[in-house]
């Protein structure tokens, strides 16, 4: 295929997609599908059909919109009219109503203006709008425009340099500048060089990178295959966990269009370039998400990290150079080689370009998956997306960052959202996990159960994260029983500061985040637990009197 | 190619290494001495233990000296008094994290573990200790696998993988569960793959893998590493 | 610590094996020249029954196995300013501790002891402390200022920390002293 019958289905599926009057999306992501999209998107196609406007209207299986919390919902276009908790019974009604009378059914309609207006939808751009499953609608919004172009008019020297330009920083956490990383293993001669999208996503409650895969996979093909050719790579591994089966089906399906189109392969689009994508299954660790962990994961080995330096970009997958990206750095990259890197560079705040995923969750109104610009404050998340905390329940604490984030108190909400503030407040950004706390959980409760999660999920290679991980949750229960004593405090202090400093990789060097946050922004529940005996949310039965200590 | 030799300063004092060594290695060779545990020179380096560790100027991360080489001007110190409290405060963990009763212990005297405490002076421990209880595997006619006093240092593995060529043991389970196991997870005896060449009970630094019947004293063989470093040269 | 009057010392005997207190008195001809500067005021070797006020340094052998011994330590606690565990039992728990391992340990080290390995009329004990569910290392229990392990710590060792503390330093033992 060459660039120009791109071009040429780019044109015929956009007329085709103009031809319709309507466009009724279905949600038939993982957060629609238990509660039956696929029977709601069958409705709407039985029904068009019953009525004869098959030429009037299209009804298409999209990704996630964004408003689980309100499923299934059906977004139909023009007009972005979004209903919710619609039934297939419904079906009839909404296309009589909407379809046939031009009349919007007030009663179905997603009323939250709040949620969408301060979002900045970006990545997720195509998500709820073209159906996943068939190339042909990527590529009528413009996908493999930005593929061609980097082919075509660009060498792989000037994508380095948008992309740098662009100020993009990963997305999987640690925000490492991915114009740099890229230039350090174009600069590695040794071959082949593999690319690895990293698509584990271990954190609990966190979604981003399985609605884009599920709602938008090709995005994350078309952003490797650019980088494969900007960094020289012939091989990359999509690196997904085997716990996202409609993620990966969605992926499967896209990698074998994408090949059947010539968009992978051998001499991509009539190029030099030759570049081929294979998903590799995790079987699901936390830590299996870390890049070290990951390559030896995809050689075959138990899933632990290794020591940097080496470091991936130098000697990554069976000592050759390796590019790992967060699936979601990724999908950034043909926007920005469409528009430049300068445009991507005035989004969000200078240090910190672009937009950012996050999953919220938690106790607030709106949960769900949201995309902001960058530099935006928690109190916007928090309180104009999220809506606040619902049943007139009292805000207490926000995590942010997954589970090995920091608990951030009501005075921090004006913290703007960036890699360096949250660093700088003890949470990160993490995969972009947002838990709102309110004033009915136990802080040191909620410490507790991330610390056991990270315990759970420890790799075990080190001693700090294997043996003090266990070491601080035993001393948060005995707080927890009241059997706490407040020498403990500096005790847990002392053990989370060695895990901080001295583990292998990020999950033990986070991992003590939730309670050294805690204990900064917080002290006072720890001591009610231990001094006073009690628990200001009630939430821990605390022993009075305990038999072997009088 | 000739030799490049780069230039670093360790501890104050200026040293000059190969651009191939690791800080570990010429540290030793400059007669300074770093504590280390999972290391055994010969061995691939594992980077486990982290009482290794060492501050590199200008790296905001504490970096393994086991597993970092060396880079022109690079400054390092190795004994700042945070370092030292975290080695102490990592064999405080290990201590409490199986069943370590020393005067029991069939290492006790010539233990790599213990011979630290005493180093470090981690006199007691003030996180609280651990009891839960493995198995033993006797099934070997001549050795023994201990997990209470396994450090999961990972040397047996790495020695019987890189050394004797067969990978016999390995990890299962992961976090504070890791356990040594044999082939995929059998009594040592029934073992297709062991060659019996002794080498793991060799290089355990602690009294996990033993020669049966037999005070570790009598078993350790200090000439180990020299010997391991020759057969890897092959 | 310097102090005119001779220095109050206590030592006490719980869960061991009376091992350190062996090494201690391995002191031997040094015993002689301590004698002179503290005053022995509790010991399994004094015929004290109780636990005297006051106290400037306790010794204490062994690991907390039952309620009698819990009840005392607490005491000696209250009335001792400088507390030292003497021994792996009292700084780790050592071998006593080992029962921890077992489920219901109280029962299976009682049935061990008194039942199984008995050949004349095995029985429960009745007039013995009763035994706490588990076993615990001294500072598990109390704060403690001091610990010498060893088993037995070396007569030199001790001799050191206790000649160290008379004259008012503190010792450091690192590299002296070894577990086991
Ligand atoms: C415990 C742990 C889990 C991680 N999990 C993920 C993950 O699920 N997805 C991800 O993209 N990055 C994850 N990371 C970060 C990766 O190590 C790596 O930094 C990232 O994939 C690099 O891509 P980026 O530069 O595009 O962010 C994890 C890191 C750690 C320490
Ligand atoms: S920090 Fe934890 S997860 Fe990471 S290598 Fe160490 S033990 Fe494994
Ligand atoms: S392995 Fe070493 S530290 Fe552990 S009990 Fe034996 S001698 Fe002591
Ligand atoms: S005896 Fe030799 S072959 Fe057998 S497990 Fe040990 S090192 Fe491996
Ligand atoms: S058995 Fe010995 S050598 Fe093997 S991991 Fe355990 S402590 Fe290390
Ligand atoms: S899965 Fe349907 S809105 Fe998210
Ligand atoms: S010796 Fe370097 S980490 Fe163990």
């Amino acid at each position: 295929m060459k660039p120009e019958e791109i071009q040429k289905i780019a044109e015929t599926e956009h007329d085709l997609r103009m031809s319709y009057k309507y466009r009724i999306n279905v949600c038939c992501s993982s957060g629609c599908l238990p509660f039956g999209a696929q029977k709601l998107l069958k409705a709407f196609e039985d029904t068009i059909k019953e009525l004869g406007l098959e030429r009037v209207c299209k009804v298409a299986r999209t990704g996630c919109v964004g408003t689980c919390s309100v499923a299934p919902v059906v977004l139909i276009d023009p007009g972005n009219h979004l209903y919710q908790n619609v039934k297939p019974e419904d079906a009839k009604k909404i296309v009589q109503e909407h379809i046939i009378n031009g009349q919007v059914l007030e009663e179905y309609l997603y009323k939250n203006e709040a949620y969408f207006s301060k979002q900045y939808r970006l990545i997720l751009r195509n998500a709820g709008k073209i159906d996943p499953l068939r190339i042909e609608d990527y590529i009528a919004v413009g996908g493999y425009s930005a593929l061609a172009k980097a082919l075509t008019q660009m060498t792989p020297e000037q994508i380095i340099y948008e992309i740098s330009l662009s100020g993009l920083r990963g997305r999987g956490g640690a925000g490492f500048s991915t114009g740099q990383k890229w230039n350090f293993v174009a600069k590695s001669t040794a071959k082949p060089k593999y690319i690895v999208a990293n698509l584990d996503e271990g954190d609990p409650g966190v979604f981003a990178n399985r609605t884009l895969a599920e709602a938008d996979p090709h995005a994350i093909i078309e952003g490797m295959t650019i980088a494969a050719y900007a960094v020289g790579a012939e091989k990359g591994f999509i690196y997904i966990r085997a716990e996202y089966p409609l993620a990966i089906q969605t992926l499967k399906k896209a990698i074998e269009q994408a090949k059947s189109y010539g968009l992978l392969g051998n001499n991509i689009l009539g190029s030099t370039l030759n570049f081929d994508i294979e998903l590799r299954l995790g079987a699901g660790a936390f830590v299996a998400g870390e890049e070290t962990a990951i390559l030896s994961s995809i050689e075959g080995l138990r899933a632990t990290p290794r020591p940097r330096p080496p470091y991936p970009a130098v000697s990554g997958l069976w000592g050759k150079p390796t590019l790992i990206n967060n699936v979601e750095t990724l999908a950034n990259v043909p926007l920005i080689i469409l528009n430049g890197g300068t445009w991507f560079s005035k989004l969000g705040t200078p240090k910190c370009t672009g937009t950012k995923c996050f999953s919220l969750t938690g106790k607030v109104k709106n949960p769900g998956l949201i995309e902001v610009p960058m530099g935006i404050t928690l109190k916007e998340i928090v309180y104009e997306i999220g809506g606040g905390v619902p049943d007139g329940k009292k805000f207490k604490a926000v995590l942010v960052g997954g589970p090995s984030g920091g608990c951030l108190p009501e005075s921090m909400l004006s913290l703007p959202i960036d890699y360096e503030s949250l660093t700088q407040a003890g949470a990160i950004m993490g995969s972009g996990g947002i838990v709102v706390i309110d004033d009915e959980s136990c802080i040191v409760d909620t410490a507790r159960f991330f610390i056991d999660f990270c315990m759970d999920e420890s790799c075990g290679k080190c001693i700090p994260c294997r043996a003090g991980l266990p070491k601080v949750r035993e001393i948060l229960d005995r707080i927890m029983l009241g059997e706490g004593k407040v020498e403990d405090l500096k005790v847990l202090e002392e053990l989370c500061y060695l895990i901080k400093d001295a583990s292998l990789c990020g999950l033990g060097q986070t991992a003590p985040n939730p309670v050294l946050t805690t204990l900064n922004y917080f002290k006072q529940e720890y001591l009610a637990h231990i001094v006073e005996k009690s628990c200001p949310a009630k939430k821990c039965i605390l022993k009075k009197v305990e038999v072997v200590k009088e | 190619m000739s030799e490049r030799i780069v230039k670093l300063i360790i501890d104050g004092k200026e040293i000059f290494a190969k651009p191939t060594d690791t800080i570990l290695k010429a540290a030793i060779d400059n007669g300074i001495q770093i504590p280390t545990l999972c290391y055994l020179e010969g061995l691939t380096p594992h980077g486990g233990c982290r009482l290794c560790v060492v501050e590199v100027k200008g790296n905001p991360k504490l970096m393994t000296s086991c597993t970092t080489p060396v880079s022109n001007n690079m400054e390092i110190i190795t004994n700042s008094p945070k370092l030292i409290k975290y080695r102490k405060q990592i064999i405080e963990l290990l201590l409490a994290e199986r069943i370590h009763t020393c005067s029991v212990c069939i290492a006790n005297g010539s233990c790599e573990l213990q011979e630290l405490a005493s180093k470090f002076g981690v006199d007691h421990t003030n996180v609280s200790r651990n009891w839960e209880r493995f198995e033993l595997d006797m099934s070997h006619e001549r050795f023994v696998l201990d997990h209470n006093r396994c450090i999961l240092c990972t040397r047996c593995i790495r020695v019987c993988d890189e050394i004797e060529g067969v990978h016999t043991l390995d990890i299962k389970r992961r976090g504070k569960d890791s356990m040594i196991i044999v082939d995929l997870d059998e009594p040592w005896s029934a073992s297709y793959s062991c060659t019996s060449c002794g080498k793991c009970s060799a290089v355990c630094p602690v009294g996990a893998i033993y020669v049966k019947g037999k005070p570790l004293s009598e078993t350790k063989r200090k000439e180990l590493p020299k010997f391991i470093t020759e057969r890897r040269r092959r | 610590m310097i102090v005119l009057a001779k220095v109050k010392v206590a030592t006490v005997w719980l869960s061991g094996c009376s091992g350190c207190h062996m090494s201690f008195l391995d002191q031997d001809e040094k015993l002689i020249e301590l004698s002179k500067r503290i005053e022995l005021v509790y010991s399994p070797i004094a015929d004290v029954k109780e636990f005297p006020e006051n106290v400037d340094i306790t010794f204490i052998e062994g690991a907390v196995a039952n309620e009698e011994q819990f009840h005392l330590l607490k005491l000696i606690r209250e009335r001792t300013k400088l507390l030292i565990a003497l021994g792996d039992c009292a700084v780790t728990g050592n071998v006593v501790t080992l029962r921890n391992c077992f489920q219901d340990s109280v029962k299976e080290v009682l049935e061990k002891a008194y039942i199984e390995t008995v050949t004349y009329n095995p029985q429960y004990p009745v007039q013995v402390p009763k035994l706490l569910e588990k076993a615990y290392s001294i500072n598990e229990v109390v704060k403690v200022d001091f610990y010498i392990p060893g088993c037995p710590p070396s007569a030199d060792l001790i001799n050191y920390v206790i000649t160290e503390f008379l004259e008012g330093r503190v010792p450091s033992i690192e590299e002296k002293f070894k577990y086991g």
